[in-house]
């Protein structure tokens, strides 16, 4: 896969390039955040273990059929609500959320109601926030952030509405 | 705020082992050692990027000065700030292992939480990493293209949103640095 391939050689790029400046710092400057750096890693991989291993049993038992039914045809504000509910409640990675979106519009679901979903999966996927937010960031900060958040794939429903279909 | 397990572990573990169980029941042990399999080579292949990420993440908390993070980024760094912090989650390359160590930095080098919850709903909304790799390829370009329009103001309101609200939340700020 070469997003993939260009994605981590932009991701160790950039790890370099502030490498380097924090060296240019100083060699104790750059030793500190090395490791600073290396501990978090170490902390976080138990976490990261457990959820990357554990998805795949979740997403297993949640069937993608009963979330791709829950954003039917039906439309309105009340199909743009389950689907906000429906993608906080996507189980597994990007491939299972975007393929739900994808099902979604192909059986006839709405496309505001898809594009809430995407962007109610984008901002609140509990699998996300459980496995890589609480785990790097205060957990004061993610639950406020979740909650700011609420509005939000109404909002891009509504544009969705008013500037109509791709 | 790194502990290795905490709560949120605690409440994962559980699923995981409740759900391993359904599968177990239903597929029989290989149905369970196929997931398993599976999972542990993606767990390897993540690896390497959240070593990455955590590394970007202490540099830049580092490297960054202070008191300019907190000018444009801060509490009083108005609409400019929520819009650094779009742009900054929009350009930020990888995944989440990248979006919040960096987030988490920004946070502790003096950005307020509006700017910051600009920089998160920006990379997981604009940013193109998860849609280059994911979201063109799976919904294709026209649907990815138009819900990335559509999401562009979404960062800015979400971070005004969170000001607004952050500071009638809690009137007195809790972050110890305040420009004077």
């Amino acid at each position: 896969m070469s997003a993939a391939l260009l994605i981590d050689i932009l991701l160790w790029g950039s790890v370099f390039g502030v490498g380097l400046i924090a060296f240019r710092r100083g060699p104790p400057v750059f030793k500190a955040s090395l490791r600073e750096g290396s501990m978090d890693f170490i902390n976080i991989v138990p976490r990261i273990a457990l959820g990357v291993i554990g998805s795949g049993y979740i997403a297993a038992i949640i069937p993608q059929e009963v979330i791709s039914g829950w954003l039917g045809p039906d439309s309105g504000w009340l199909g743009v609500a389950t689907a906000v509910v429906a993608g906080a409640a996507t189980p597994g990675g990007p491939v299972i959320g975007f393929s739900i979106g994808t099902v979604a519009l192909k059986s006839g679901g709405g496309v505001p109601q898809v594009v809430a979903y995407v962007v109610a999966w984008a901002l609140f996927a509990f699998q996300r926030v459980i496995l890589w937010e609480i785990p790097f960031m205060p957990a004061r900060f993610v639950w406020f952030r979740c909650a700011v958040s609420v509005p939000f794939p109404f909002v891009a429903a509504a544009i969705a509405m008013v500037i109509g279909k791709p | 705020m790194r502990k290795p397990i905490g709560w949120s572990t605690i409440i994962i573990a559980a699923l995981v082992a409740v759900s391993a169980g359904l599968v177990w029941r239903r597929d029989g042990t290989d149905g369970v050692l196929e997931i398993l399999t599976h999972d542990l080579s993606l767990f390897g292949g993540i690896l390497p990027r959240v070593l990455a990420g955590c590394l970007l993440g202490a540099f830049i908390s580092e490297i960054l000065p202070h008191e300019k993070v907190s000018r444009a980024l801060g509490p009083k760094s108005g609409l400019k700030g929520l819009l650094i912090g779009t742009a900054f989650g929009a350009i930020l390359p990888g995944g989440p292992f990248t979006a919040y160590p960096v987030a988490s930095a920004l946070l502790a080098v003096g950005a307020d939480f509006g700017a910051t919850i600009a920089m998160v709903v920006s990379w997981t909304l604009i940013g193109y990493g998860r849609a280059v790799a994911w979201e063109i390829p799976i919904m294709g370009t026209d649907f990815t293209l138009w819900r990335i329009v559509i999401s562009l103001p979404l960062p800015v309101l979400a971070g005004a949103l969170g000001r607004f609200v952050y500071v009638r939340l809690y009137p007195k700020p809790a972050i110890k640095d305040d420009e004077t």
